[in-house]
C-alpha cells in the first residue's frame, strides 16, 4: 500500500447473517457490501454517494473497525482494520448524523471535554479546542446549555466539534447533515472545507444522500446501490459523462397514463424519469440527442398531455445516478423501504 | 482541494497507555457526579422512600420487642440498599443504554480501554451513590436513635471498601451481560431484586437463614460486606455474624477479583462479538 493512501479497500464485502434465535439456524443472509475497491489519498475529501441501505454506512462501520468484513480487505492509515484496529483508532474519528451521543444532563463544553478525554487530550488543550471550534461553526454562545436543551441543528454541531476535536487524520461523516434544516446544513458544510483547506494532509469520508452536498463539497465521488460501488470519479468528471447526451425537464399537466417505460422506448430516449409536481408532473429526460425530443413531444400530444414548460440543463449528479442505477435517489430509497 | 490557511490548532502529544486509562476512568466518572447535583429529585425517591421502608422494619422490631441492635442493623442495610440498587438498575443496564444512545460506538473506536468506561462508571456510580447512602444512613440513625460502636475503624474502611469493589466488580460484569441478553437480562433482574432483598440479608442478620442459604447468598458480595459491618459497628454484631470478619473479608477479595476478572473477560467477548455481527452496536437512531 502506497504511504500516500490514507484508506484502501479490496474486494471488500459484507454479509449479515441472520439467525433463528432458538435453533441457531441460519434463516437468512443479507449483501450489505460486495467487491468494494477503493484508493483514496491523504488531504480528499471523498463522497460516498447512495440511498438508504446502499451500503454507505457498512463500510464506514469497517473501516472505523466497529465492524468485521467478511470478504476483502481494509487498510486505514496504512493499518488493517481486522489485526491492527488499536492503531487506527487513535487516528480516525467518526460523527454520524442524527446521533445522540453524550449525556443530556452534561453542557456542550462537558460534553466535549469527557469524549476529549478518551483520546487522551490534555484537560488544558482541549478546552481551548473547544472554544476555537464552537466559535467556528457557531455554537460558542451555547458552551454552557445542557445538551439535552439543544435543538436538533445545535446538537448535530456539538456532534460536529466532537469529531474535529481530536484532530484526526482521517474524519469519517455518515450523513452528517441528515434532518438539519437548510442553513445548519450549510454551516455544517462550510465548517468542513474551512478544516480542510486549514489542514490539507487530512482525509474526510463523508456519506451522503443529498446530490447537492456531494457535488459542493467532494474531490471525488463513489456511487453506490445495493452494496456495489457504480463508479468513482471527480463530481465534474461523472457529469462529464453525459455532457454529450441532451437533458431536459418537462412540467406537463397530468400523464393520462403515460408511462416513463413508454418514452424510453423512443429511440434515442436513453432515460425518462417522471415524477408527481403540483398539479401535474415532471418529466427528466436524457436523450441521445435533441432530434428525440419531437419524438417525445408527438406521444405528449397524442395523450392529451400538455407541456407547461421545458427547460434544457446541464447535468447534476442526480442525473449520473438515474443513469447508472435506472431511477433516482428518492425513488431508491421508497423501494428499499419496501 | 482548497487554498491553505492557517491550521485550527496544532498537534498536541496525546496521553496512552495507563494515563489514558486514568483519564478514561475519570472522564467517564463525570457524568455520573455531576448528573446527580443537576437532578435532585433523588432527595425524595432514593432518601425518603427509603427511610420508608427502614421504617417499617424498624416498627416491626419494635414491636416485637426485638434487640435494639436490629434498628441499626436495618437503618445500615437501608443506606446498603442503594448501592445495590446502583448496581443493579444502573451499572448494570448501563452498556445496554449506551448502546441505545450511540455512545457505545463511540467507545469501542476511541483509543481507550473499555475496561476504563466501565471502571469509570463505577467510580462515579459509587461516589453519587455514598452521597444517597449517608444521607439514608444519617436521617435513619437521627429518627430512631442508633448507638454505634465503632472498635475498629480502619477495619470497618476496608470491609467497606472491599465490599464495594466486589459488589461494583459485579455490576461490571452484568453490564456485558445485559448488553448481550437485552430484555431477557432485564427480566431476570426483576425477578431477583426482590429474593436478593431477602437472601443478602438487607434488613436482618443473615445468619437466621441458616448456614447453607447463608452460603450461597454470599456470591452477593452485599451479603458478607453487610454481615462484616454490622459485627463491626454494634456491640451485639459479632455473636450474631455469620462468619468472622477476617474470613469475610478474605471472601470478599475473592470476589472482587472473580468479577473483575469476568467482567474482563466479558467485555472482551462482548466486542469480539459486536465486530463479528454487527448486532450489539445497532442504535435506534
Amino acid at each position: 500500500m502506497s504511504a500516500d493512501l490514507a484508506i484502501e479497500t479490496q474486494n471488500l464485502g459484507r454479509i449479515y447473517t441472520i439467525r433463528n434465535r432458538r435453533e441457531r439456524r441460519i434463516r437468512k443472509e443479507v449483501v450489505a457490501l460486495r467487491d468494494v475497491n477503493l484508493q483514496i489519498p491523504r488531504g480528499e475529501l471523498f463522497g460516498l454517494l447512495g440511498p438508504n441501505g446502499a451500503g454507505k454506512t457498512t463500510l464506514i462501520k469497517i473501516l472505523t473497525t466497529l465492524l468485521a468484513p467478511t470478504t476483502g480487505w481494509a487498510r486505514v492509515a496504512g493499518f488493517d482494520v481486522v489485526r491492527e484496529p488499536h492503531r487506527i483508532r487513535p487516528r480516525i474519528n467518526m460523527v454520524s448524523g442524527g446521533e445522540a451521543s453524550g449525556y443530556g444532563l452534561l453542557t456542550v463544553r462537558e460534553n466535549l471535554w469527557m469524549f476529549a478525554q478518551f483520546y487522551g487530550l490534555p484537560s488544558r488543550e482541549a478546552n481551548r479546542r473547544i472554544e476555537e471550534l464552537l466559535r467556528r461553526i457557531g455554537l460558542a454562545d451555547r458552551i454552557h446549555t445542557k445538551s439535552s436543551d439543544l435543538s436538533t441543528g445545535l446538537r448535530q454541531k456539538m456532534n460536529i466539534v466532537r469529531g474535529f476535536l481530536t484532530d484526526p487524520e482521517i474524519l469519517f461523516l455518515d450523513e452528517p447533515t441528515l434532518g438539519l434544516d437548510v442553513n445548519a446544513a450549510r454551516d455544517v458544510r462550510r465548517f468542513i472545507r474551512e478544516w480542510l483547506d486549514a489542514h490539507p494532509d487530512r482525509t474526510v469520508l463523508l456519506t451522503t444522500h443529498y446530490m447537492v452536498e456531494a457535488d459542493e463539497l467532494c474531490d471525488r465521488v463513489a456511487i453506490i446501490s445495493q452494496g456495489r460501488m457504480l463508479a468513482c470519479d471527480s463530481p465534474e468528471a461523472l457529469k462529464r459523462r453525459l455532457q454529450r447526451d441532451a437533458l431536459f425537464d418537462i412540467e406537463i399537466t397530468a400523464p393520462n397514463g403515460l408511462t416513463s417505460s413508454m418514452l424510453e422506448a423512443l429511440p434515442g430516449v436513453r432515460k425518462a424519469v417522471l415524477t408527481d409536481a403540483d398539479g401535474g408532473a415532471r418529466l427528466s429526460l436524457i436523450l441521445a440527442a435533441d432530434s428525440a425530443l419531437p419524438g417525445v413531444i408527438h406521444v405528449l400530444t397524442e395523450r392529451a398531455v400538455q407541456v407547461r414548460h421545458l427547460t434544457k440543463r446541464e447535468p447534476t449528479l442526480e442525473d449520473v445516478f438515474v443513469e447508472l442505477v435506472g431511477r433516482p435517489l428518492a425513488e431508491e430509497e421508497v423501494a428499499d423501504g419496501q | 482541494m482548497g487554498s491553505e490557511a492557517r491550521p485550527f490548532f496544532a498537534p498536541v502529544p496525546k496521553a496512552s497507555g495507563w494515563r489514558l486509562f486514568l483519564k478514561t476512568v475519570v472522564a467517564r466518572a463525570y457524568p455520573r457526579v455531576v448528573g446527580q447535583q443537576r437532578e435532585r429529585s433523588w432527595i425524595f425517591f432514593d432518601v425518603f422512600l427509603s427511610i420508608l421502608a427502614v421504617s417499617a422494619y424498624v416498627f416491626v422490631y419494635r414491636a416485637i420487642g426485638a434487640p435494639e441492635e436490629y434498628v441499626g442493623f436495618v437503618v445500615v442495610g437501608g443506606a446498603m440498599t442503594a448501592f445495590w440498587l446502583n448496581v443493579l438498575w444502573s451499572m448494570s443496564s448501563q452498556l445496554y443504554w449506551e448502546k441505545e444512545s450511540g455512545n457505545l460506538a463511540l467507545y469501542i473506536m476511541a483509543p481507550n480501554s473499555m475496561m476504563a468506561i466501565l471502571l469509570g462508571m463505577a467510580l462515579g456510580g459509587i461516589i453519587a451513590t455514598a452521597l444517597r447512602a449517608a444521607a439514608i444512613l444519617l436521617v435513619g440513625s437521627l429518627i430512631f436513635h442508633v448507638q454505634y460502636a465503632v472498635g475498629n475503624l480502619p477495619a470497618l474502611v476496608v470491609v467497606f471498601l472491599f465490599t464495594l469493589a466486589a459488589l461494583y466488580g459485579l455490576g461490571m460484569m452484568s453490564a456485558s451481560l445485559f448488553l448481550l441478553w437485552g430484555r431477557e437480562a432485564w427480566q431476570l433482574a426483576n425477578l431477583a431484586q426482590e429474593p436478593i432483598y431477602l437472601l443478602s440479608g438487607f434488613y436482618f442478620p443473615v445468619k437466621n437463614l441458616g448456614f447453607w442459604v447463608a452460603v450461597g447468598a454470599s456470591i452477593i458480595p452485599l451479603t458478607l460486606g453487610l454481615d462484616a459491618m454490622r459485627q463491626l459497628l454494634f456491640p451485639s454484631g459479632a455473636a450474631l455474624g455469620f462468619l468472622t470478619v477476617p474470613v469475610e473479608v478474605a471472601v470478599l477479595a475473592v470476589l472482587c477479583v472473580l468479577f473483575l476478572v469476568a467482567a474482563r473477560w466479558l467485555l472482551r467477548y462482548m466486542e469480539r462479538i459486536a465486530i463479528r455481527e454487527g448486532r450489539l452496536l445497532e442504535s435506534r437512531r
